[in-house]
């Protein structure tokens, strides 16, 4: 769903797209191409999506009704008519929900990974087994 | 910024909004993202022309974007009709609410009109009046959303007087069966559709593809019309239920009143959707035709087939001449629907062949009758009602027999498609000079029987 450059994968930047936008959207509200400025600027321009489908996911969250919008004139903005989001209180829920998971899952690796050390994992690591025979 | 890129920014607009899932509003959000990239990669030093491909780049290819749409919005695909009032902030600007009261107070009058009338003449004449009282109401909502000019304003108004008056002037004979009376107000209405036409078209009559449009526009609002009658026999069915089931008894004002209003009403309900859905909805005309169009061959040509085998001609009856117009009416109607919405530039295809076949085993029928009929009249003479019925079919048999050719020509590759979707076109004026003849010249030639 989500192209990124080479560091995080797919269905990662998938998983962790709601809970971005929530969480930036969380420091007050805000417009597509800033929510994306942001993530670049946050992750040190390491995870890019493909913009056009931020959108889509925006208007997701807007029928869940964690976020709501609303247009604000070129007089407004100073540039031109543009469309502001802003978290609703179902949408805070939301985000401290996935909060939890998040470093619930977060927790996890790190301690697997304490326990082993990521040059070990990567001499030791077999070949999987679905990469056989390419 | 250049208006080399404000012209990129447009084309690529128009790509976006061709998306069905991608509703206006939404473009222009994207297009806000568009422009916001484009300026901040401008002023790091980037040239417009290299900033719109960055920018364009990012946002992702449009189909894929559109799909994501298409998946969160997935009643988009389904275009809906928006109301005014609606949340029209959602979906793009729905149709004008003016126009809504517009039409909805002119689809009151029509039905005032129409009560009034029952009330005035009765059950069996208001069958035959109706449609004469609702084609004005019909004609002011065209012509005041088109601002139709005042000269053609007074031209139409002149046709709808002039029918009106010989119906009602003409001294038919009241004692005989008022055949040319009811030959006039079956054809009145066929002749004012026209005048309902000149509206639509806003004088535009010399303009082909304007021509075009009035023909999807009345395959349309037929449908919708249809649809409309559908739900409102329900609705009538239902009123009666529950009124009776309390003992009482709501049948006249049922039948005196909410009947005739929402048989008037509907045309203009009817004409509005048409007019506020236009490409919101897909075209259900040519959709009817793609199904009918083979079916209708198979019966005609199995009909001709068991014809040929047995030797069966018609039993030749009065109505029999009436039921074959009707049968040439549907297909040329088949064959105007799958014109109105052909590419014009597409290449000939099974379809078109089986337009052919439709077309010929249609006239093959025609022939068939005729030879049937042409012994009978020479026999009786002529009455207004064969005559009637014989101009039809010469009308519908000259027509179907130059389509059929042209469509030979089109398939044989030496003429383009155009030609026959301008034929159509240009025959659409026979109609109302021949429903004008009967309405105004039958009843004297005929001696007002």
């Amino acid at each position: 769903m989500y192209d990124c450059f080479m560091h995080v994968g797919k269905d990662l930047v998938a998983a962790s797209a709601t809970p971005m936008v929530l969480a930036i959207l969380a420091e007050g509200e805000s417009y597509g191409y800033a929510i994306i400025k942001r993530v670049g600027e946050l992750s040190g321009g390491e995870i890019s999506w493909t913009d056009g489908m931020l959108y889509p996911l925006l208007h997701r969250l807007e029928r869940l009704g964690y976020v709501e919008s609303m247009w604000r004139s070129a007089a407004e903005t100073g540039e031109r008519r543009r469309k502001y989001y802003r978290l609703t209180a179902d949408g805070s829920d939301a985000l401290a929900d996935q909060r939890s998971q998040w470093r619930m899952v977060s927790d996890t690796l790190d301690r697997i990974w304490t326990d082993v050390s990521c040059s070990q994992t990567f001499a030791r690591r077999p070949s999987p087994i679905w990469s056989l025979g390419r | 910024m250049s208006d080399q890129l404000e012209a990129q920014i447009a084309q690529w607009r128009e790509f976006a909004r061709r998306r069905r899932a991608v509703h206006d509003l939404d473009v222009e959000e994207l297009e806000d993202h568009l422009r916001a990239q484009i300026d901040e990669l401008t002023a790091v030093g980037l040239s417009p022309d290299e900033s719109f491909l960055v920018a364009v780049k990012r946002m992702g290819g449009l189909d894929a974007v559109s799909h994501e749409f298409a998946q969160e919005h997935s009643d988009r695909l389904w275009r809906q009709l928006v109301l005014p009032g609606g949340p029209a902030g959602e979906t793009g600007s729905g149709p004008d609410l003016g126009e809504f009261r517009a039409a909805l107070l002119l689809a009151l009058g029509a039905a005032a009109a129409a009560i009034a009338l029952l009330a005035q003449v009765g059950d069996e004449s208001f069958v035959r009046y109706l449609p004469v009282a609702v084609l004005p109401f019909l004609f002011a909502y065209l012509a005041w959303k088109r601002k139709l000019d005042r000269r053609l304003v007074t031209l139409s108004a002149t046709a709808f007087v002039v029918g009106v008056a010989a119906i009602a002037l003409y001294p038919f004979d009241q004692s005989g069966d008022l055949h040319t009376l009811d030959l006039a107000a079956i054809h009145l209405p066929i002749a004012l559709w026209f005048a309902v036409g000149l509206a639509y078209v806003a004088g535009q009559w010399r303009d082909h593809g304007r021509r075009m449009d009035f023909v999807r526009f009345t395959g349309e609002a037929f449908i919708y019309y249809a649809l409309i009658g559908f739900g409102g026999g329900a609705l009538i069915a239902m009123t009666f239920g529950i009124f009776d089931g309390i003992g009482v008894d709501p049948e006249s004002v049922l039948t005196n009143l909410v009947l005739p209003g929402g048989v008037a009403g509907a045309a203009l309900v009817a004409a509005w959707l048409v007019e506020a859905r236009q490409g919101v909805i897909e075209a259900m005309a040519p959709v009817l035709t793609r199904v009918f169009s083979p079916l209708f061959t198979i019966l005609f040509v199995v009909f001709l087939v068991t014809v040929a085998v047995t030797g069966r001609g018609f039993d030749v009856d009065r109505d029999i001449l009436i039921l074959i117009d009707l049968l040439l009416v549907v297909v040329l109607g088949l064959v105007l629907y799958s014109v109105s919405s052909r590419d014009p530039n597409a290449e000939p295809g099974w379809f078109d062949w089986l337009q052919l076949a439709l077309i010929v085993s249609a006239l093959a029928i025609d022939l068939v009758g005729l030879t049937a009929i042409v012994g009978r009249i020479s026999e009786f003479g002529f009455s207004p009602n064969k005559t009637a019925a014989l101009g039809e079919n010469l009308v519908l048999l000259v027509n179907l027999g130059v389509t059929a050719w042209l469509y030979l020509r089109f398939l044989r590759r030496r003429v383009q498609f155009d030609a026959v979707s301008r034929w159509q076109t240009s025959y659409l004026i026979v109609y109302p000079i021949w429903a004008s003849f009967v309405v105004l010249a039958f009843p004297p030639l005929f001696s007002f029987q």
